[in-house]
C-alpha cells in the first residue's frame, strides 16, 4: 500500500542547534504510526515541522509528501485545510472559551461539520458544551482537543502525547478513543506510555539523536526487552528487566544505521498480527 | 551544544571575502586614522560648504560635532541594551536626562562646583537605573519596554512641571557658568568641549567592548539569542540584564553631563520619549551589535537632524512644489521613513553596507575575468 | 461633592479617552504581539481628518447632523489608514516581534512630522457643536458636556466591542487568538485576517477618540496623540494585554486617580501616582488585571 504520508531526509535546526538530521519515514495509510525515543529526541519538533510550526528562528530541510501534497514551506492553516489534522501537546485547548465555542472554531466553511461523530465519540462534550474548556479536567479536556480536529474530515492524524499528565484510568479512555478514530483515518502518534503504544501501534519509528534509529513492527519492537530497553531506555510495558550494561547491538536487523534514508519503512509489518 | 554566541558572529563584517591586501593590513588602524583625524581637526581652517556652515573650527561647526560624537557615545552605549544583550528600553532618556538635570541643578542651584557635580550626576543615573531595572527587569520583551517606557515619563513630568522650582519647568534651566571651570565656558572654548565629548565617545567606546569581549559580554549575548538557554546553563539572566541596563545607564548620565556643559544647560525635551525613540533609530540605523555601527548611527542622525533644518529652508528644496518641500523640510519625516526603509531593507544597519559593498566590488571584479 | 462628582465625570471622561485608546492598542498586541507606536498617529489622523472634513466635505459641518458626517469621515480615515499600515508595513514582518515595533516607531515620527509639515506645529482651534461647549449641572456640579460625549461614545465603543467579540465568528477567532495564535491556524484558520480586522477596530476607536478627544479639548495639535499614547500604553499593561475588559477597569482607574491626585495634591503628582500604580500592578500581578502574562 502507497504510504500516507513520506518524510524524507527532515533535518530541523531551531537557534543553531541540529535537532532533526535527515529524518526519513513513512506512514502507512491505516492504523497508527508510533512516533518513539527518549525524551528531547525530536519527536514534538518533527510533528510541528510537518504541520509548519518550526518557530521562527528555525530551519527546516528535506521533503515532505502526503500522497501528492507537498508539505513544507506551506502554511499552517491551508495544511490543516488540506486535511492534516494536528493534536498538540498539553491539549491546547482555548482555556476562556466555552467547550461549544472550541467546536465551533474548528468549523469551516464549506463543509458540514460532523458533530455527531464527535459526540458519537465524546457524549461528555455535548453535556459540557457551555463549559468553560478551562474548567475541563484534562482527561476531558485532551478528549476536546481530539474532538475539535474530527469536526472535519482528515487524511491523517498527527497527535502528540495525549496521555501525558493523565490518570490511568483516563490514559485507557484515551488510548480507546484513538483506537476507534485509528478506524478511519491513519493517526502518527507521539507516545511515551508503552502500555498505549501496545494498545494502538502497528508500526513504530524510533529515533535517537536526531536520526532515525529503527523501523519497523512496533510489537515486535516491544516484545524484544533488549531491543527496546537500547532504544527507549526503559523496559517494555511488561516490566521485564534486563541486567544493565547491555551491548548496544541489540538483535533483530531493522537496525537502522544513523544517517541512512533507507530504514526499511514497514518491513516488519508482514509478520504483525 | 549549549555554547554562547560572541557578538562578533553577527557582525556581518565578519563575512567579508577576499579584499584588497593593503586594505585589510590598514583595516585594524582604521579607528586609529579617524581618532587622528577627529584630533586634529579643530586646527584646521577648511571650508566645507554645504556640509558645514562655518570652517571646521569655527564654534558652530565643532559644537555642531561636539553633540554628534556625545550622540555617538550614547547610541553606543544604548546598544549595550539592545543591539548586545536583545533588550527593547524605551526609557533610556531618563539616564541621560538624569545626567544633564543633574549637574544643572547640582551646580546652578546647589552651588556645587563641576568637579563634585559631575560625579554625583553619573551616580545619582547609576542608582536610577539600578533601582528602574530592578523592578522593570521582572518583565521581558514588549512589557519591558512598556514599563521602561512608563518610568522614563515620570522622570517627563517631574521635569515639565518643576516640582520644588528645581528644573525651571518648560522654559528649562540655563546653566550657572560660576560652578565650571573657566576652561569650559564661552564661545572661545568650544574646541575644549569638543575634546570632552570625544573623550567620552572614545570611552563608551571602550567600555562597550571590553563588557561584550568579557565573560559576561557572552552571557549577554546567550540572553539575547536565547533566554532560556541561559538558565539552562545555571546562570541568572536577570543578574547580568539588570548589570548591562545600570552600565547603560550610567554611560548615558555621563554623556548627559557632556552634553549639559556643551550647550550650556537643560531643556525639558531632552527627557521626551522621542529622545529615546531616536537611539532606538540611531542604533538600527547604524548596526545593533557591531562595534561601529551606533557609533556612525548616532553621529549621522544628530548630524542630519540639525542639517536638515537648514537644507529644510533652502533654496533647493522651496523651489520643490508644496507637498514635497514641507514634508522635507520636517527632519524627523525624512528620518522616520529612512528608517523603515532601513528596517526592511538594510536590517544591520549601515554596519553591513561595508561587506555588501565589498561583495558587490568583489563581483564586479571577479565576474569579467570569470568569462573570459 | 460638588467638587467629588465634578471630579469623577471629568476622571471617568478622561477615562474614555484613554480607553478608546488603549483598547485598541490592547487587542492588537493580544492577537498579533504588535506594540505599536504608530497608534498615536490614528488618532491625529482621525483629529485632522474630522477637522478637515467640517471645514471642506460638502454635507459636513461643526454642527448638528454635520458634525456627525465630519466625525464620521474622520473615523473612516483613522480606519484606512490603519488598515494601510497593517497591509503594507506590519503584514510583511509577520511574527518578527522587533522589526514590527520598530517600523510603527518610525511610522510614529514619519506620521506626526507630516502632519506637522501639513497644519503646523501649533494647535488649532477645533470646530465644535455649540453645546458641547456648554455644562451640564449634574448633582449640583457643572460638567462639561465635550466630556460626557467622551463618555457615552467609551460606553457605546465597549458595548460594540464587547458584542462583536461574543457573538460573531470573527469574534470567536479574536478571542482564541488571544491565547493561543499559534492553535488557531492549527485549527485551519488563516488569523492573519484577524489581524487586519483588530487594527481597523483599533485605528476606528483611536480615531474617534482624536475627533471626540479635540471637541473635548477645543484643539487639534500633531502632538495630541503621543501624549495620550504613553497613558495609553500604561493602561494596556494594567489592564492585561489583550483583555477589553481589562482595559476599561484599567482605563477608569488611571483616570480618576490622575484626576483626583491631580486636584488635591499637586498638578503632576497624578501622573506619577499612576506609574506608581503600574509598578505595584506589575510587582503584584504581572498578567495585569485580566488577561494573558504580559511576557510575550
Amino acid at each position: 500500500m502507497e504510504p500516507i504520508l513520506a518524510v524524507q531526509d527532515l533535518s530541523v535546526r531551531i537557534a543553531g542547534l541540529h535537532i532533526l538530521q535527515g529524518v526519513s519515514f513513512t506512514v502507512a495509510p491505516t492504523g497508527v504510526t508510533v512516533l518513539l525515543g527518549r525524551n528531547g529526541v525530536g519527536k514534538t519538533t518533527t510533528l510541528r515541522a510537518l504541520v509548519g510550526l518550526t518557530p521562527r528562528n528555525g530551519e527546516v530541510r528535506g521533503t515532505v509528501r502526503m500522497q501528492t501534497q507537498t508539505l513544507l514551506g506551506q502554511p499552517t492553516h491551508r495544511l490543516v485545510r488540506g486535511g492534516l489534522g494536528y493534536v498538540p501537546e498539553d491539549r491546547c485547548v482555548f482555556a476562556g472559551l466555552t467547550v461549544a465555542e472550541n467546536l465551533r472554531l474548528a468549523e469551516r466553511r464549506g463543509s458540514t461539520a460532523a458533530y455527531d461523530r464527535v459526540f458519537a465519540l465524546f457524549p461528555e462534550l455535548q453535556r459540557r458544551s457551555r463549559q468553560r474548556a478551562g474548567s475541563l479536567s484534562g482527561g476531558q479536556q485532551q478528549m476536546l482537543a481530539i474532538g475539535r480536529v474530527l469536526i472535519n474530515d482528515n487524511r491523517l492524524l498527527l497527535v502528540d502525547e495525549p496521555t501525558k499528565g493523565l490518570a490511568p484510568k483516563v490514559v485507557t479512555e484515551v488510548a480507546e478513543v484513538l483506537a476507534r478514530v485509528a478506524e478511519s483515518v491513519p493517526v502518527l502518534l507521539v507516545e511515551q506510555n508503552l502500555a498505549v503504544v501496545r494498545r494502538l501501534a502497528r508500526d513504530a519509528v524510533v529515533l535517537a539523536a536526531g536520526q532515525v534509529a529503527w523501523t519497523g513492527d512496533a510489537q515486535r519492537l516491544l516484545a524484544e526487552t533488549e531491543l527496546t530497553r537500547s532504544l527507549l531506555g526503559v523496559g517494555s510495558a511488561e516490566g521485564h528487566h534486563t541486567a544493565p550494561g547491555s551491548s548496544h547491538t541489540a538483535p533483530g536487523s531493522h537496525h537502522a544505521a544513523p544517517g541512512s534514508h533507507h530504514a526499511a519503512p514497514g518491513s516488519g509489518r508482514k509478520d504483525g498480527h | 551544544m549549549t555554547e554562547v554566541k560572541s557578538p562578533e558572529v553577527t557582525a556581518p563584517a565578519a563575512a567579508v571575502p577576499s579584499e584588497p591586501a593593503g586594505w585589510s593590513r590598514l583595516r585594524p588602524f582604521l579607528p586609529l586614522v579617524v581618532l587622528a583625524v577627529a584630533l586634529i581637526l579643530p586646527y584646521s581652517t577648511l571650508h566645507l560648504p554645504g556640509i558645514f556652515e562655518g570652517a571646521l573650527n569655527s564654534p558652530g561647526t565643532l559644537q555642531l560635532l561636539a553633540v554628534c560624537l556625545v550622540f555617538g557615545g550614547l547610541a553606543a552605549g544604548y546598544d549595550l541594551l539592545f543591539g548586545r544583550t536583545g533588550m527593547l528600553s524605551f526609557g533610556h532618556a531618563l539616564y541621560f536626562a538624569a545626567g544633564v538635570y543633574g549637574t544643572d541643578i547640582l551646580i546652578t542651584r546647589v552651588g556645587l562646583p563641576l568637579w563634585q557635580a559631575a560625579p554625583l550626576a553619573i551616580v545619582g543615573g547609576i542608582i536610577l537605573a539600578g533601582l528602574v531595572g530592578a523592578v522593570a527587569l521582572r518583565t521581558v520583551g514588549i512589557a519591558f519596554a512598556m514599563v521602561t517606557l512608563a518610568f522614563a515619563q515620570v522622570g517627563a513630568i517631574l521635569v515639565a512641571r518643576d516640582f520644588g522650582g528645581l528644573t525651571g519647568g518648560e522654559e528649562g534651566l540655563p546653566l550657572d557658568v560660576a560652578g565650571v571651570p573657566s576652561g569650559l565656558v564661552g564661545v572661545a572654548n568650544t574646541v575644549n568641549l569638543y575634546w570632552l565629548a570625544l573623550a567620552y565617545l572614545v570611552v563608551v567606546v571602550f567600555v562597550v567592548h571590553r563588557v561584550s569581549n568579557s565573560p559576561t559580554g557572552r552571557v549577554l549575548a546567550g540572553v539575547r539569542d536565547d533566554e532560556r538557554r541561559i538558565g539552562v546553563l545555571g546562570l541568572d539572566p536577570y543578574r547580568f540584564k539588570l548589570v548591562a541596563f545600570t552600565l547603560a545607564g550610567g554611560l548615558a548620565a555621563a554623556g548627559g553631563v557632556v552634553y549639559c556643559l556643551i550647550v550650556g544647560g537643560a531643556s525639558p525635551h531632552i527627557t521626551s520619549s522621542e529622545l529615546t525613540l531616536s537611539l532606538l533609530v540611531m542604533v538600527v540605523l547604524g548596526g545593533p551589535g557591531t562595534r561601529w555601527g551606533p557609533v556612525l548611527g548616532g553621529i549621522l542622525y544628530m548630524y542630519l537632524d540639525h542639517r536638515l533644518i537648514s537644507v529644510g529652508s533652502s533654496g533647493a528644496i522651496d523651489a520643490l512644489p508644496a507637498f514635497l518641500s514641507r514634508p522635507l523640510s520636517q527632519p524627523l519625516f525624512v528620518l522616520g521613513t529612512v528608517f523603515i526603509l532601513a528596517v526592511y531593507f538594510f536590517p544591520g544597519g549601515l554596519a553591513s553596507l561595508a561587506p555588501r559593498l565589498a561583495l558587490l566590488r568583489n563581483a564586479l571584479r571577479l565576474g569579467p575575468r570569470r568569462e573570459s | 461633592m460638588d467638587a467629588v462628582i465634578l471630579l469623577t465625570l471629568t476622571g471617568l471622561g478622561l477615562a474614555a479617552l484613554y480607553f478608546l485608546v488603549a483598547s485598541g492598542l490592547s487587542l492588537v498586541f493580544g492577537l498579533a504581539d504588535v506594540l505599536n507606536f504608530a497608534h498615536g498617529l490614528f488618532l491625529g489622523v482621525g483629529a485632522y481628518a474630522t477637522w478637515w472634513a467640517a471645514g471642506n466635505l460638502p454635507g459636513a459641518g461643526s454642527d448638528g447632523f454635520g458634525f456627525v458626517v465630519a466625525v464620521a469621515f474622520g473615523v473612516a480615515a483613522g480606519t484606512l489608514m490603519a488598515v494601510l499600515v497593517e497591509l503594507v508595513l506590519i503584514r510583511p514582518l509577520y511574527s518578527r516581534t522587533i522589526e514590527q515595533v520598530l517600523v510603527t516607531v518610525g511610522l510614529s515620527l514619519a506620521g506626526v512630522a507630516l502632519l506637522q509639515a501639513t497644519w503646523g506645529a501649533d494647535a488649532r482651534p477645533f470646530p465644535r457643536p455649540e453645546w458641547t461647549r456648554q455644562v451640564t449641572t449634574i448633582l449640583g456640579a457643572q460638567v462639561p458636556n465635550g466630556g460626557l460625549l467622551l463618555i457615552v461614545a467609551a460606553v457605546l465603543v465597549l458595548a460594540a466591542i464587547l458584542a462583536f467579540l461574543q457573538w460573531t465568528r470573527y469574534g470567536l477567532i479574536i478571542r482564541a487568538g488571544v491565547e493561543n495564535r499559534e492553535m488557531v491556524t492549527a485549527l485551519g484558520i488563516d488569523v492573519r485576517k484577524a489581524f487586519t480586522l483588530v487594527f481597523a477596530i483599533g485605528g476606528a476607536a483611536a480615531a474617534l477618540a482624536g475627533a471626540l478627544g479635540s471637541v473635548y479639548f477645543g484643539t487639534v495639535s500633531p502632538q495630541q496623540g503621543g501624549s495620550l499614547l504613553i497613558f495609553a500604553f500604561i493602561v494596556v499593561v494594567i489592564g492585561g494585554m489583550g483583555s477589553v475588559v481589562g482595559s476599561a477597569y484599567a482605563a477608569v482607574a488611571v483616570g480618576l486617580l490622575q484626576q483626583f491626585v491631580n486636584y488635591y495634591g499637586t498638578s503632576g503628582l497624578g501622573d506619577i501616582c499612576v506609574v506608581a500604580l503600574l509598578a505595584v500592578v506589575l510587582l503584584l500581578r504581572p498578567q495585569g488585571i485580566a488577561g494573558k502574562v504580559a511576557t510575550a
